[in-house]
């Protein structure tokens, strides 16, 4: 079943009078259950992609169906978005990650609680609630993003390079976390990643990007594809 | 000045109205400035408070109530302040450093070209409780009702905004609509605590608090009470202080609230010399 489907989607960002080109004609459609990855160098649009998804960049033609409610979708942003010096608990953080946009009055409630208080066992932060989100190590916070964003219970996880900055055993860790949630919830997951050897041991399916796609397919493609040393 | 003089101060009629306005705005001010300086915006009180130092000129010059002139001037200029802010096209400092200089030239272009310099326009720059009357009591009360209210219903909500404008945008909150309704009530407290405070000085109240109980907190939580009790607990040494001494107010509240932050920086640096953690 698509979850999301992008039909000749084009994205523009305007400078001054002339508009840059972030994204040409990109078609896809993401399945339940799927673990994407989406690859490319360094302003190929691969953070605009997700971005149009999530609705924070708008779309300039072209268009996204999301086949689920807003709510279902989690997002952790690139590089630790929260102020190093934010006076603020790990529970704090945690628990903010269930507010919805639809609530009526944004009070949490006893269900809010209870899967915060789960999220936090998940990722292995026990113990670590009451601590300053400031004091923690670089995995440690990595954890709390993903804890928050885990406490909606998405149905779709959009990751923007989770563990760059994160050192080999955390990283490892972190994907086999991840890992867990695809395969034993069947989380959907959508990750932009530079990290080609882990993307081809866990992901399902990559894509790689230059602004248009160029490549789109299983992993063992891509590993054919590589071997038979086909340029992509 | 003994004990019972001192007392005895509480009899005026006009002392206990700049306490309670004192006390609301010092509150209403604390509160606002935890979002205002965690988010990098904690000059706005300064710009506008400077746009409220020109619209106080105006006023007298034209002869109307300041309370008429500055308000709606200082709201709009806040809305102004905050969508530049956005658009990227110009930093959020910047815009604060043209719109306050600016209004203070025009403010004082506006006082030399008609009364020049009196007793007037030296209280408004640097405060005066003579200057609370009734009308100034009941705006505070209703204003920090709602702020207080604000505050409650939406602390949630504000929290994320606050920690995380990317997550909260993508969670679908109206991230702008909290930044206005912030820059909102910020304009109306530097308004309505400007005239005691002085417009040289009101973006005190909305700074200090919150830096100075940063230091100790390690929570949302305890930093949105705590500065919330050192802004008012400052405000009324401060005042008191400021009677005793025969000094502009405004320039008593900001000279102990300095004292209060070099105090609990001192604590808090003995505390991690000796190895405590809170």
């Amino acid at each position: 079943m698509n979850l999301i489907e992008i039909k000749n989607l084009d994205v523009l960002y305007k400078t001054g009078y002339r508009g840059i080109s972030a994204l040409k004609n990109v078609n896809a459609n993401i399945k339940s259950g799927e673990y994407v990855c989406i690859i490319g160098n360094n302003g190929t649009g691969k953070s605009s992609l997700i971005k149009s998804i999530l609705g924070l960049v708008s779309v300039s033609s072209g268009n996204i169906k999301l086949k689920c409610n807003k709510n279902e979708i989690s997002y952790i942003p690139q590089f630790n978005t929260i102020p190093l010096d934010f006076p603020a608990t790990v529970h704090e953080l945690v628990l903010s990650g269930t507010q919805k946009s639809n609530m009526g009055l944004p009070f949490y409630t006893k269900e809010d609680k209870a899967s915060t208080e789960k999220a936090v066992r998940e990722t292995g932060l026990k113990g670590l609630e009451k601590r300053r989100f400031c004091e923690l190590s670089g995995g440690q916070q990595q954890r709390v993003l993903l804890a928050r964003a885990l406490c909606k219970k998405p149905r779709i996880l959009i990751l923007d390079e989770p563990c760059s900055g994160l050192d080999e055993k955390t990283t490892a860790d972190f994907y086999e976390l991840l890992l867990h949630l695809n395969t034993q919830h069947g989380t959907t997951i959508i990750m932009i990643s530079h990290d080609l050897i882990n993307v081809e041991k866990y992901a399902t399916r990559i894509i790689k990007l230059d602004k248009a796609i160029l490549f789109d397919g299983s992993v063992s493609e891509w590993i054919k594809k590589r071997n038979d040393g086909e340029p992509i | 000045m003994n004990f019972s003089e001192l007392a005895n101060l509480f009899s005026y009629p006009f002392i206990m109205r700049a306490i309670i306005v004192g006390v609301l705005v010092s509150l209403c001010a604390s509160l606002l400035g935890v979002i205002l300086v965690l988010n990098r915006y904690s000059l706005i009180g300064h710009g506008l408070s400077d746009v409220g130092f020109a619209s106080l000129s105006l006023a007298m010059a034209v002869g109307v109530s300041p309370l008429l002139m500055a308000t709606p001037i200082v709201i709009i200029t806040s809305f102004i302040i905050m969508y530049v802010s956005q658009s990227k096209k110009i930093n959020g400092d910047v815009a604060i450093g043209i719109f306050s200089t600016g209004a203070l030239a025009v403010g004082i272009i506006i006082t030399a070209l008609t009364k020049g310099f009196n007793t007037d326009v030296y209280s408004y720059m640097f405060g005066s409780i003579l200057s609370m009357n009734i009308t100034d009591v009941a705006l505070s009360v209703v204003l920090s009702v709602v702020i207080l209210s604000v505050f409650i219903i939406f602390y949630n909500r504000l929290f994320v905004v606050t920690a995380d404008e990317s997550f909260a945008k993508a969670s679908g909150i109206n991230v702008k609509f909290y930044q206005f309704l912030i820059s909102f009530l910020t304009a109306i407290t530097v308004v309505l605590g400007m005239r005691m405070m002085g417009t040289l000085l009101i973006s005190s109240l909305i700074i200090f608090p919150a830096v100075t109980a940063k230091k100790i907190v390690r929570s949302f939580k305890g930093l949105m009470i705590l500065s919330a009790v050192i802004s008012v607990i400052c405000f009324v040494i401060g005042i008191l202080i400021s009677f005793v001494l025969n000094i502009p107010t405004g320039a008593g509240i900001v000279a102990v609230n300095i004292v209060s932050m070099i105090i609990v920086s001192m604590v808090g640096q003995v505390r991690e010399a000796i190895g405590i953690k809170v």
